[in-house]
């Protein structure tokens, strides 16, 4: 703390020079660089991970790989598309914008912060090194059910736990962070009534994080002690279950998709009142909607797992308390319509992404709906529809929403404008990319064709084969938001403070580029 | 800078992460103890002790099914004696259950039994079973497991069939031998 204190007394205080800088920051925008440029790393890496699971479901038959390798693919893509890609742009997102929004000088615990972001590329380090190694990487899905996970697993898996205990303490120390900064450093009449709904959507996350994180490091504790000590908490012969982990894994990765959507939800809260030019419908009611699904996500949990034998009351218990979900975020849904109705639209690569996430958000949301009715789940347990369902939610919802962030606030940050021509094609070709790959997977999920497998029956070809061309054009477009990116830093035009015609809040009050220090005098908030 | 309230409030997110870490762990014991009181997963309770004397209940009759199977890699020959006895409620009956190790090595087993549909698990008492302990067989030898039980006289009437189903698992750091 009192490091920070000591640099507010001479202005001119730059960043340090060269590649130690990155290794010894404790600014809050340089470790939100540092996330960012991470997690567009392991975007890319679990990108190419689904290309090569596209290009086996191209067609019917073994072609480019062999099924235990498949495997492998499939669980590491999620792993890494959850923990790697998702998870870390959105801390990138808040160590960047949480400062700057609710006008404090950096993040409270900067040194902490630092840790929490180095420590991640070892525990991706860790979960890749698996690849090269005998028996090859974790082959048993991103969900890591036991006893496929513990009994049956390659002896890899240790190394996945340790990764899995390296990423939890990540994600726990960054929420900490967090939820310190936003309750203390908060400028002077910023209530919390008053804050940007990207930092209210991160303080609920944040605790979100407090309370499931240390449950998922549990659980993978468990897995490595009924591995190599002997225990049984998983094995039925041991007077183990393997239903248990399946309960504690949920517990944990029920919040766990509200974490990865929730600041997403802020982020759209942000751009669609910017470029429909006006404020926020029903902030109020955004913020205890927000509230609402965060709290209703540690008791729906068991509806991933209808299948498993649960009792009628369980069922019904289970069905009813996730159809209540919707009903909360049908408020925000209405709120993000009803701020767009008769607002003086212009769509802005920002906007095209915003108001394609409301409206594919809500596709996922609905097929959300039909797998919470727990008799109509018996069918699609387990099938492509259920893929189709939660790539509805993260690649328009979770990814479309850090993308529109992206374009939102780059100006800010580096202080030029990106070309919005290349925008909107990066746009248009993602937004029909993601449709063409996800959209067919409803229809083959209906018909019957499972999920995590390398072949299929033929009938299913046409939709596959519709499938792999979509997700081929989505990954290869991701390639040119690099270069948009990467051009708009280098040789873009200047960005003016405000960036766009219709913003509102702290951080269109500072210069763009934001300089490397802002706010170290808190600014008076009406 | 706020720094006392800082270190509250940090202070208390310590706590509130290792709680959690804790409940995790606390999720097993309390899933056993939902599963005990519920009877949910068809587990079946420990060694029953009678208290008292039973009398049969003379008008009806429980049909109670016998299953067995494998765990994977569990090469035993493991079946019931019958696959099906019709019982009394409040009767005491005794079945077998057979296992052979077919194998060079010495291995031993523990059975797990579940039963179906679980509203009846709270009524299904054993008084001994094979399942309450390891099994430890020579290569080639053969015996017969006792399985001894009751089903209660309160059982509702609309049961009136349980299946008993017993999965037979190899305890790993013998059979890694």
């Amino acid at each position: 703390m009192s490091a920070v204190l000591e640099t507010h007394n001479h202005d001119h205080h730059g960043p340090a020079k060269g590649l130690m800088r990155w290794v010894f920051t404790t600014n809050h925008k340089d470790i939100g660089t540092l996330y960012l440029w991470f997690s567009f790393t392991m975007f890319l890496v679990g990108g190419c991970m689904a290309m090569v699971i596209r290009a086996e479901l191209f067609q019917p038959g073994l072609q480019i790989v062999r099924p235990e390798f498949f495997n492998q693919m499939t669980t590491m893509h999620g792993l890494i598309m959850v923990f790697g890609a998702v998870m870390p742009a959105f801390v990138g997102l808040a160590n960047w914008l949480v400062p700057m929004m609710i006008g404090a000088p950096d993040m409270a615990l900067p040194r902490l912060n630092n840790l929490s972001f180095w420590i991640l590329p070892f525990a991706f380090l860790l979960l890749l090194s698996t690849l090269f190694m005998e028996g090859g990487a974790p082959n048993f899905g991103w969900t890591f059910y036991a006893p496929l996970s513990t009994t049956y697993a390659p002896k890899t898996v240790t190394f996945f736990i340790f990764g899995v205990h390296i990423m939890g303490a990540s994600s726990i120390m960054g929420a900490i962070n967090i939820i310190a900064t936003i309750l203390n450093l908060r400028a002077p009449g910023m209530t919390l009534m008053k804050m940007p709904l990207f930092v209210w959507t991160w303080l609920i996350t944040a605790y979100l994080l407090i309370a499931v994180m240390p449950v998922l490091a549990g659980v993978v504790t468990m897995m490595l002690m009924d591995i190599h000590f002997g225990t049984s908490f998983f094995s039925a012969a041991g007077g183990g279950d393997p239903v248990l982990f399946q309960h504690v894994f949920w517990f944990f990765g029920h919040p766990e998709v509200y974490i990865m959507i929730l600041p997403a939800f802020g982020v759209v809260s942000q751009i669609i009142p910017t470029f429909s030019r006006k404020r926020l419908f029903g902030y109020t009611s955004m913020v205890y909607a927000t509230a609402s699904i965060a709290f209703l996500s540690f008791i729906v949990w068991a509806h991933h797992m209808f299948t498993v034998g649960m009792p009628l009351a369980g069922e019904l218990f289970f069905m009813y308390a996730t159809m209540l979900i919707a009903v909360p975020t049908g408020v925000k849904v209405f709120n993000w319509v009803t701020t767009m109705f008769r607002g003086s639209l212009s769509f802005e690569t920002p906007m095209l992404f915003a108001v394609s996430f409301v409206v594919l958000f809500t596709i996922g949301g609905f097929s959300g709906l039909m797998l919470a009715i727990a008799p109509a789940d018996f069918q699609y347990h387990d099938t492509y529809f259920v893929v189709a369902h939660f790539h509805y939610v993260l690649v328009p919802g979770a990814i479309f929403g850090i993308m529109g962030a992206v374009y939102y606030w780059l100006p800010k940050w580096c202080g030029n404008m990106y070309n919005e021509t290349l925008g909107k094609v990066h746009f248009w070709l993602s937004f029909i990319g993601m449709n063409l790959a996800f959209f067919p997977m409803h229809f083959v999920g209906l018909a019957g064709m499972p999920r995590r497998i390398p072949d299929y029956a033929l009938q299913f070809a046409d939709f596959n084969r519709i499938s792999s061309v979509g997700a081929f054009m989505f990954g290869a477009t991701q390639l040119l938001f690099l270069y948009i990116v990467i051009n708009t830093i280098r040789s873009g035009k200047p960005a003016t403070a405000q960036v766009w015609e219709g913003t509102d809040g702290l951080e269109w009050t500072i210069p763009s580029p934001a300089p490397y220090h802002t706010f170290t005098t808190p600014p008076e908030v009406k | 800078m706020p720094n006392r309230t800082n270190n509250k409030v940090i202070l208390r997110l310590i706590v509130a992460v290792f709680g959690m870490f804790g409940f995790g762990f606390a999720l097993v014991p309390l899933y056993n103890v939902l599963c005990d009181v519920t009877g949910l997963n068809g587990k079946t309770a420990g060694q029953y002790e009678v208290t008292g004397t039973l009398e049969a209940d003379q008008s009806r009759f429980i049909t109670v099914q016998f299953t067995t199977s494998n765990n994977a890699e569990m090469p035993w020959e493991f079946h019931p004696k019958e696959a099906m006895i019709k019982v009394r409620p409040g009767e005491i009956n005794e079945v077998f259950f057979v296992a052979k190790n077919p194998t060079e090595h010495r291995m031993k087993a523990q059975a797990v039994p579940s039963l179906s549909p679980s509203a009846a698990v709270e009524f299904f008492n054993k008084t001994e079973c094979f399942c309450f302990t390891q099994q430890a067989l020579e290569p080639g030898e053969s015996i017969d497991m006792p399985l001894r039980f009751f089903v209660a006289r309160d059982i509702p009437e609309k049961i009136s069939k349980l299946t008993l189903s017993y999965t037979l698992f190899s305890l790993p750091e013998v059979a890694a031998n």
